[in-house]
């Protein structure tokens, strides 16, 4: 009798810590006092104060105290632009920090964001978010549901960023050179789509950025990274593999 | 899409920053440059220049182009483009490679930006030889193109770079602001277009539009967005309001009047403004021109340069084209107090030559610097959006005038609304005026844009706009952009008074040390004679 107690508490205990996993803290993700649930942030008026827990997935920059961030808790996701952040602390965010934001929700461009001069504090707590296929919402009204969510697109097609043919341009109209973000277009059931490489958040040296200057019109490609908006769907891309 | 300001800010505070340290470590001095004799063909040079561009193919394609003609010209100078698409991003970049001695040779600038750089000494070349230089100098005997004489460059633009009493730019292009509206939406509210706009006149139609209907959509457009007027750069609405009504903005030797009466009223009215959902600006909203071509905006105020993206059939968009609506679009200064006696910000980009420890690589940067004002390179990038050519040279040519006389001809090379915003700095080149450059001016006129920003944010995020409110917002943006540290907003040298003692005892022990060495020297050196 005592070794099936024993043994039902261990799996009890074995089971309650899968649960956490990958997400550790965040696996519950309970809110704290005072914090709004991903529901109540959406809810919530434009330019009315905030106040969330979420997790860091990526980094997008520091300079003089502010930070940009993508993040996500298991309900949704945040981008959190040029919040207040000390470089120590700053250092200190890796993919699955959690952190309390206060700040006031806007919008630029359609893009929802928590905006400038918001706080943070670090909090224990540690949450990735899995990556979620939206290829087959694209062009579809619910894909702004998945806004500022670590996503991926499968088995897109590479087609031709300007009239000359080139599968990628160095910013939107080929202005730039190397070092500036990419835009290259991609297509699905006929529908195209133009997807960036912010290099802010993948610049030159990343095997991201790289992968996207090798890309040949016609080749059949995944991805993954943010869902970024801006006067319509605008993904910040983090991986591509060719197939 | 088009230009990412949120990296532009970021950039700017990199370059304000790193500004203090460069004051600190600056790079050993260069020699003062002096103008060769000839320049040596015999040597290869090779010159960077950092270019900047509104993020517009056309406009690296006339800097790319221009290249090669000048180094088939000068085969033995090679021009090393890098491409920047906004100015706080080469300030930065020109700051950092001033403490480690590796500035670009030429660069596109500001002349606010010029004044922070000249504080490393000798870094930025002064011009007024180079421009006097018979063989190489403004319309030199010894060039191998056909360069403007110096009485040939708009002399308002030319002044532009003046600092401290010297040229250290030349002017590359001209810009300034101007309205764009949807005269349609203007006559459907009962109004008459002006020739001339006045603050009073856009405030009335802009409250005018923002009447909704009952199902809560805006009775002017039936959308549920209208923002009747956008404001895309707030520093220029609130330098060229000051201006405008003769009041304070800042001395040229950097003494700050920004923060005054006719302010404090100005952000009252931009307040309740912004409480009635008539007035936005850029960083909150987005792009002017966003709305505007969606009929989402009567007014919307952007630069001459950024015509090319403004109304109905505007050759460049963000938006997609589905999102348009059809409306005649008009184009007219900015608003005014005094119609009569209009006043606009000039601004565009300058160049500036970087010293070096090569004479002759100066002289090589300067002819190429020299070569963007040349007839053909002027003219075609002027026409990439609603610039200005700098020279009455290529204003006058046939080629010039023949481009304005076309306007509309097509919706690309003649789009009317961009000539018009071209011909509006060409009519009023003379109602332009610049602001006084001293190190510091550049944040000088961020915090200006910021008080805007900040009220408007505040309005939007119910929060009380009152006397304590103001109070509190002067003393943030003076701490913001350091408004305070005249030494370092305005760049003049802080008088230090008499050394410390204890400062005055270390180096006169120095001193005698120093002396009692020498002394050792010259008397072991006679012992050592007499020996021999």
């Amino acid at each position: 009798m005592k070794k099936t107690i024993a043994l039902t508490l261990t799996l009890a205990l074995v089971l309650s810590l899968t649960a956490c996993g990958k997400g550790g803290n965040g696996g519950d993700d309970k809110k704290s006092e005072g914090v709004m649930t991903y529901a109540e942030y959406m809810a919530a008026d434009l330019d009315s104060e905030v106040v969330i827990e979420t997790y860091v997935q990526a980094k997008q920059s520091w300079w003089e105290d502010k930070a940009t961030l993508y993040t996500q808790d298991k309900d949704g996701a945040y981008f959190i632009y040029n919040a207040v952040c000390s470089e120590a602390d700053y250092e200190k965010l890796t993919p699955g920090t959690k952190i309390k934001v206060t700040g006031y929700k806007t919008e630029w461009s359609g893009e929802v964001e928590v905006a400038e001069g918001a706080t943070i504090e670090i909090e224990d707590g540690n949450y990735v978010a899995p990556v979620t296929d939206v290829t087959d919402l694209l062009g579809k009204d619910e894909l702004i549901d998945h806004q500022n969510q670590f996503v991926s697109f499968k088995g897109m097609t590479v087609e031709a960023a300007d009239d000359s043919g080139a599968a990628f341009l160095y910013n939107w109209d080929g202005s730039g050179e190397d070092g500036n973000d990419l835009y290259f277009n991609v297509s699905k059931d006929g529908q195209t789509y133009t997807f960036t490489v912010e290099s802010y958040l993948c610049d030159n040296s990343t095997e991201v950025y790289q992968a996207v200057k090798n890309l040949n019109v016609g080749d059949t490609v995944d991805m993954e990274g943010y869902l970024y908006w801006y006067e319509g769907v605008n993904p910040h891309i983090t991986s591509v593999t060719v197939k | 899409m088009r230009m990412k300001w949120k990296k532009a800010l970021t950039a700017f505070f990199i370059g304000t920053s790193l500004l203090t340290l460069t004051g600190c470590h600056g790079s050993r001095a260069l020699p003062d440059f002096t103008v060769p004799e000839e320049f040596d063909a015999s040597k290869n040079y090779e010159i960077t220049f950092w270019a900047k561009n509104d993020t517009n193919r056309n406009q690296t394609d006339v800097y790319k182009k221009a290249i090669a003609d000048f180094e088939s010209l000068y085969p033995n100078i090679k021009v090393n483009m890098k491409l920047y698409t906004d100015y706080g991003r080469i300030f930065n970049d020109v700051i950092t490679n001033i403490a480690t001695g590796t500035t670009p040779n030429v660069c596109i600038t500001y002349p606010d930006h010029i004044a922070t750089y000249m504080t490393g000494k000798n870094t930025v070349v002064p011009l007024d030889d180079l421009f006097a230089d018979e063989k190489y100098g403004l319309g030199g005997d010894s060039l191998l193109y056909d360069s403007p004489a110096q009485e040939e460059i708009v002399p308002q633009f030319l002044s532009e770079c003046v600092l401290e009493r010297q040229h250290y730019a030349i002017p590359y292009m001209r810009s300034t602001e101007c309205c764009y509206i949807n005269k349609d939406y203007v006559e459907k509210l009962g109004y008459t277009l002006p020739d001339v706009l006045t603050w009073d006149f856009i405030w009335e139609v802009s409250e005018a539009a923002t009447a909704k209907n009952a199902d809560g959509t805006f009775a002017l457009n039936g959308q549920n967005v209208m923002i009747p007027f956008i404001y895309k750069s707030t520093d220029n609405m609130m330098i060229q309001t000051l201006k405008q009504q003769g009041a304070d903005y800042s001395t040229p030797e950097g003494d700050i009047g920004l923060f005054n009466d006719t302010t404090e009223a100005f952000l009252y009215e931009i307040a309740d403004h912004v409480e009635s959902g008539a007035f936005s600006t850029f960083k909150i909203s987005s792009y002017p021109a966003n709305f505007l071509n969606a009929g989402q905006c009567v007014f919307a105020i952007d630069s001459t340069a950024g015509a090319t993206w403004m109304g109905a059939d505007a050759p460049l968009s963000d938006i997609s084209e589905d999102a348009f609506v059809d409306f005649e679009t008009a184009v007219r200064m900015v608003p005014q107090f005094d119609p009569e006696h209009p006043q606009m910000i000039s601004q565009g980009p300058s160049i500036c030559v970087f010293n070096k420890a090569d004479p002759q690589e100066v002289l090589a940067s300067w002819l190429f610097a020299q070569y963007l004002l040349t007839d053909e390179v002027q003219i075609s990038y002027a026409q990439t959006e609603g610039y200005l050519p700098v020279t009455l040279k290529a204003q006058e040519s046939p080629v010039y005038q023949d481009y304005l006389s076309r306007r509309g001809e097509d919706n690309q090379t003649y789009y009317d609304i961009k000539i018009d915003a071209s011909k509006l700095l060409l009519a009023h080149t003379g109602d332009t005026f610049v602001t006084p450059v001293f190190n510091g001016s550049a944040s000088l006129r961020n915090a200006a844009g910021q008080l805007i920003e900040n009220v408007a944010a505040s309005v939007r995020r119910h929060e009380t706009v009152d006397d304590a409110y103001m109070e509190k917002l002067t003393a943030d943006v003076t701490a913001l952009y350091r408004l305070d540290q005249k030494e370092i907003a305005s760049g003049s040298r802080q008088e230090l008074g008499a050394l410390p003692q204890t400062a005055v005892f270390l180096l006169s022990a120095l001193a005698i040390a120093w002396c009692l060495i020498l002394l050792y020297v010259i008397r072991d050196f006679v012992r050592k004679r007499k020996n021999h």
